[in-house]
């Protein structure tokens, strides 16, 4: 599929899926521009609504976190009828991170999300570390993952990008992200929290930069066997140095996540020094 | 609450710096600059402050502000050493920058009328209701308020509150000052005593519980101050669930650190917040 259909590859900054509330609690942090041209990926919706798991349900460890939050969250119904709104207004470009247990509801999502204004882009949330206790569908294989992106790409415009957000395996996130860009997808998210447990053996993710460099190897990886595949870097971004990493690593952009947990204005700090600053360019004058 | 004109809301991230540091008793009070937030904080919102090589924050309630002073604005935590993040704070002398996030959370809720408020809290907790009971005051509220701590060295001192409060009950277990016992066993008598229309506490879980049944049972409103532990404190990660029942009378779970940590007493659903097999 030619990359022009399917749509801007967005960032280079953004806010990462579950990490930025609902969106209204990062303003106070976002210095004068507020969320304006903020690139944000909600926290996952799914259809019905969601009040997550059991506390705690996040604990900290060496160099992260270790979460098992359960994905809280409004359902759709109620994100198109208020969480979105308020973010179109405030001027965000929102990506809707969504979440199902079938196909079929990742389709539904797609459906009824391409018809909501202000629908910047999907990011499809096919490498959650703990599909199973989340109730997701479930990602073993490349081509799991890669039939939910046909899903979702079968119903949303093909001019607007679909993220595909994978687990950091090395061993599988080439196969991972070839299979879900054959599929539709504009880029790929690398990656999500890597599985992990609590100390009582319960399953989590891990995230934070303990796991920067195993996201960083991942990319390399992809942007080796696959240089037109877009990649955006997730996984311990916190500073200008660890965002270069993966840019410099061939990343289209990057997400911030735990970081905004340790410090709000990571995003606003990001963004200005990242973001390009218009270059006067007198040929391209509209 | 309406928003008081011409004061700036919402929190703010600053670096402060300790300006001061003292022990008393089993805790380290500390006094930290902190820019913007004197003139935005109300009785019941607390900082999120930075650890030195952690990713998570810590949640302290705010116990007293200074709009001015030689360091600008400051504002005072107690610290109560329990792991590694409070190891670190209590240990650092003066000049150690951190970073803090705050006010944060929902504060207390003021009654509009001057009525009569039973104010109780327990250990390093009774922190914020000092100011409360300077608010209640300047509005013609009768405060009573109740300290209890375990034991002599872990009771806020109560000596200031006199100032603001009727009364002051003080509560150890021990029995080493004041009265012998816990909030739980005094607090009916005091709800009473005190002819309370609300009761604000701050405390474990468990002393919430007793405080609001108490309230219940006397037919006056509560407002309780929820400890959940909070790993950003900001509300981006929904990692502090709170199980309560909404206005609407629907099960729900919020976040403690937005949609609290002050919430109606009658509104917490204890039995999940307090698992069976906690003790406390
Ligand atoms: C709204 C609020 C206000 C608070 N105010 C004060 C205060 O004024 N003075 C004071 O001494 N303590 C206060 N606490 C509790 C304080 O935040 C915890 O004791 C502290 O986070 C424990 O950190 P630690 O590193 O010492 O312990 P550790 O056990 O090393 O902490 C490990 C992790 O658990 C979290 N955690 C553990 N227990 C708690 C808890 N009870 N509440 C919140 N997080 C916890 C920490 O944030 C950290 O992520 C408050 C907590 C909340 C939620």
């Amino acid at each position: 599929m030619s990359a022009a259909l399917l749509g801007r590859v967005p960032g280079p900054v953004m806010v990462a899926a579950g990490c930025g509330g609902t969106g209204r609690e990062l303003l106070p942090y976002a210095g004068p521009a507020g969320l304006d041209g903020l690139d944000l990926v909600t926290r996952s919706i799914t259809l019905d609504a969601r009040s997550g798991g059991p506390g705690p349900r996040v604990v900290e460890v060496p160099g992260g976190l270790v979460n098992a939050v359960g994905l809280p969250n409004p359902g759709l119904e109620h994100f198109l009828a208020t969480e979105l709104p308020w973010l179109v207004r405030a001027g965000a470009r929102v990506f809707v991170s969504v979440a199902g247990a079938t196909m079929g509801e990742y389709a539904d999502l797609a459906r009824r999300l391409s018809r909501a204004p202000g629908v910047a882009g999907l990011e499809v949330n096919v490498g959650a570390p703990d599909e199973a206790g989340a109730g997701l569908f479930e990602v073993r294989e490349p081509y799991h993952a890669a039939s939910v992106i046909a899903a979702v790409r079968r119903e949303f415009p093909a001019d607007r990008p679909v993220l595909a957000k994978l687990r950091p395996d090395v061993s599988r996130i080439v196969e991972g992200a070839r299979a879900c860009h054959e599929a539709g997808a504009t880029a790929v998210v690398v990656g999500n929290a890597v599985p992990a447990a609590f100390r009582d053996g319960r399953p989590g993710g891990l995230s934070g930069p303990a796991i920067a460099s195993v996201a960083l190897r991942c990319v390399v990886e992809v942007h080796r066997a696959l240089p037109d595949v877009p990649t955006i870097g997730c996984g311990g971004v916190h500073d200008v140095a660890s965002a270069r990493a993966f840019l410099d690593a061939g990343a289209r952009g990057v997400q911030v996540g735990t970081a905004l947990l340790h410090d709000p204005t990571t995003v606003t700090r990001l963004r200005a020094a990242l973001l390009p600053v218009d270059p006067p360019t007198p040929e391209e004058t509209p | 609450m309406p928003e008081e004109r011409g004061t700036p809301a919402g929190p703010v991230h600053v670096e402060g710096e300790v300006v001061a540091t003292k022990r008393v008793g089993a805790y380290r009070h500390l006094t930290l600059s902190a820019p913007g937030i004197p003139e935005r904080f109300r009785a019941g919102g607390f900082v999120a402050v930075t650890v030195a090589g952690h990713v998570a924050r810590r949640a302290l309630w705010i116990h007293r502000v200074r709009a001015s002073s030689a360091f600008g604005p400051t504002l005072d935590v107690v610290v109560e050493v329990r792991g590694s993040g409070t190891a670190w704070l209590a240990a650092q002398p003066v000049g150690t920058r951190i970073a803090v996030t705050g006010p944060l959370g929902r504060p207390f809720a003021l009654p509009k009328d001057a009525v009569s408020c039973l104010l109780v809290g327990e250990g390093y907790a009774a922190a914020p209701l000092f100011p409360l009971a300077e608010r209640l005051r300047e509005r013609g509220c009768a405060v009573s308020l109740v300290v209890s701590a375990p034991d002599e060295a872990h009771l806020l001192s109560a000596l200031e509150a006199r100032r603001s409060a009727r009364s002051v009950t003080v509560l150890t277990a021990d029995g080493s000052v004041g009265q012998r016992g816990g909030v739980a066993d005094h607090v009916d008598d005091l709800v009473r005593r005190s002819d309370a229309d609300v009761v604000y506490a701050a405390g474990p879980a468990a002393v919430l519980r007793s405080a609001a049944g108490a309230a219940e049972r006397a037919g006056a409103w509560s407002q309780v101050a929820v400890e959940c532990p909070t790993p950003c404190g900001t509300g981006l990660c929904h990692g502090c669930p709170l199980p309560v029942v909404g206005e609407d009378g629907v099960d729900r779970v919020v976040r403690a650190c937005t949609e609290g940590p002050v919430v109606r007493g009658d509104r917490v659903r204890w039995d999940a917040l307090i698992p069976p097999r906690d003790p406390a």
